[in-house]
């Protein structure tokens, strides 16, 4: 994600020739056109998530959560979050080593490669793994003989978030660490420390803080993921539903203090995925 | 040249080994899966599917609404990035924040809460309804949900763009006479040009794909308002998984085409940002 700049407006008022009535005219013209814009598509719909949550009050609203089916699906939705947000946190740290610290042949096609499950249809990323393990995919009939299931069941649904969450680490820490530079490691491999060392050492202090985004941004996308999960879940209650499946079929039952229940636990998600993309800039950490 | 070039620090092998097979099981074997899958059909087969009146009906919604959201982000994204960067004012922090929110937000959310507020009854659907406009459940819906979704794309891209425009520039060519409109022609728009591309493109690539939000506010009538992502999971609920390959297909080559264009506008914006600090 493109990161929120430094330190905009310069003083725009000890300007000459700022003070003019033309100019008052536009400046609030400009704001007052993005104020309107993003309070009738962004903040007019974060608040119908909460006022449509409790619209039956809040013993309704937390009645929502006694349901078995969407406590069931919270916790898919967590164990499906534990199991790819840690590994796609090795692999982002393995391909920023990789990438940031080396110099080959090939580098920029790897980058895209990365990149590549960005612009691919969440429909299409989900359904690449009902082609590969579905009962007429390549591995189906190898499968069935073994009575293992992959589609319709946890480990596609798990694949399904991988694919989708696959670049965000990698994202946040590759040009974090090409700006850093390899001086200190290379200095700390000619004082004689190991290559485990010095990336526990000092490496990893170093890009911490964007580290920590890049695994908050993969853990709000994996809970959030929608149309990839959605297609290799067959959703079936209480088993392969996840929170955001779950708040369709809520939707589609006409339980709208349901859905928007689970829904607004989502949005609190992403509040605190700002929150902390917030401090982490504060930080003084910053992408160029 | 060898393939890498020599360094004193360790785990090269260790880290593109597991990179790379990482990235091959994960990512590219799917993908070479979808290949053949859509390939391994007759091409009249093919033909029928993707040309089908009903995918193509999808191509004219999809395509149309990305093109109309991703235009409607540069506008708005280029006047809210110019409202950041420029001005102050109070909540500006706060505003900045909270343009991620629709990349940080579920789309299943994005589209429940779209659709209750632009329903007849709701918050704003309920002004627009006397006027005879109608958002839920039609392509204007489809575009709204298109255009908050891939909105934070075409603002990020030109923030940066237009914190670079040289205000020296500006002040130069007020005093010798410019007036704010041909300032803003020939100064601040060659600076952003590319940036307002990458952006339009890259929202463009995110609207296209897109599908949880839409397949709420949409309704999903074939033909009328039926996106392409939808109808690949109709085919997958049909069991229909060439059908679904070949739609698939289409649409990777559509983002494939989409991503090189992307590459290519920035190695344009690098070559003129070189230029112009000659």
């Amino acid at each position: 994600m493109a990161r929120s700049l430094p330190g905009a407006p310069a003083a725009d008022l000890n300007r000459p020739g700022q003070h003019t009535w033309m100019h008052s005219i536009v400046r609030w013209l400009f704001i007052g056109v993005s104020l309107t814009f993003l309070a009738a598509v962004l903040l007019a719909p974060l608040a119908t998530v909460f006022a449509m949550a409790l619209a039956k009050g809040v013993p309704a609203y937390l009645h929502t959560f006694a349901d078995a089916d969407t406590t069931a699906a919270i916790r898919l939705t967590l164990i499906t979050a534990l199991i790819v947000v840690p590994v796609n946190t090795i692999f982002g740290l393995a391909a920023a080593w990789a990438i940031a610290k080396f110099e080959f042949r090939g580098k920029s096609v790897l980058i895209t490669l990365i990149d590549l499950p960005l612009a691919v249809s969440p429909v299409i990323s989900g359904m690449v793994f009902v082609l590969l393990f579905g009962m007429h995919g390549w591995f189906g009939v190898w499968l069935q003989e073994h009575d293992l299931s992959i589609v319709f069941a946890l480990p596609g649904i798990v694949l399904a978030t991988m694919f989708v969450t696959f670049p965000y680490v990698a994202r946040e820490l590759i040009p974090l660490m090409q700006q850093l530079g390899n001086d200190e490691e290379e200095a700390a491999i000619t004082l004689g420390a190991g290559g485990w060392m010095t990336f526990f050492r000092v490496t990893l202090p170093k890009v911490r803080w964007g580290l920590v985004y890049g695994m908050v941004l993969c853990n709000a996308r994996a809970m959030g993921e929608f149309g990839a999960v959605s297609v290799v879940s067959g959703h079936i209650r209480g088993l392969t539903n996840t929170m955001p499946l779950q708040i369709e079929i809520l939707y589609n039952e006409y339980n709208f203090v349901g859905a928007f229940a689970v829904a607004s636990l989502l949005t609190l998600l992403a509040c605190l995925t700002l929150i902390v993309k917030t401090l982490v800039e504060r930080t003084g950490y910053r992408r160029r | 040249m060898s393939f890498k070039q020599p360094s004193i620090l360790p785990g090269f092998g260790l880290t593109f080994g597991f990179t790379t097979a990482f990235l091959s099981a994960i990512v590219l074997l799917p993908l070479a899966a979808l290949v053949a899958a859509g390939t391994s059909m007759h091409w009249s087969e093919f033909l029928h599917v993707v040309a089908s009146p009903r995918a193509l009906g999808s191509y004219r919604l999809s395509f149309g609404a990305s093109l109309l959201a991703a235009s409607i982000n540069v506008v708005f994204g280029f006047i809210i990035a110019w409202t950041l960067v420029r001005y102050e004012f109070p909540g500006r922090k706060i505003i900045d924040a909270l343009i991620d929110m629709p990349f940080a937000l579920p789309t299943a959310v994005s589209g429940i809460a779209l659709t209750t507020v632009f329903a007849q009854n709701g918050w704003i659907g309920r002004y627009l309804e006397p006027l005879g406009v109608k958002v839920a459940y039609t392509w204007l819906g489809v575009t709204l949900a298109l255009t908050l979704i891939s909105m934070p794309f075409a603002v990020r891209a030109v923030q940066p763009a237009l914190l670079e425009v040289q205000r020296e520039l500006e002040d130069a060519a007020e005093t010798l006479g410019a007036g704010r409109f041909y300032v803003f022609r020939r100064i601040i728009l060659p600076t952003v040009l590319p940036a307002l591309l990458t952006g339009f493109t890259l929202a463009f690539a995110r609207a296209v794909g897109e599908y949880g939000s839409v397949i709420f506010i949409a309704g999903n009538i074939p033909m009328k308002t039926e996106i392409t992502p939808l109808l690949i999971v109709i085919h997958l609920e049909e069991f229909d998984y060439h059908g679904a390959a070949a739609l698939g297909l289409v649409m990777l080559a559509i983002s494939f085409v989409v991503l090189l264009a992307i590459n290519l506008l920035q190695a344009w914006g690098r070559r003129r940002h070189v230029r112009a600090a000659r």
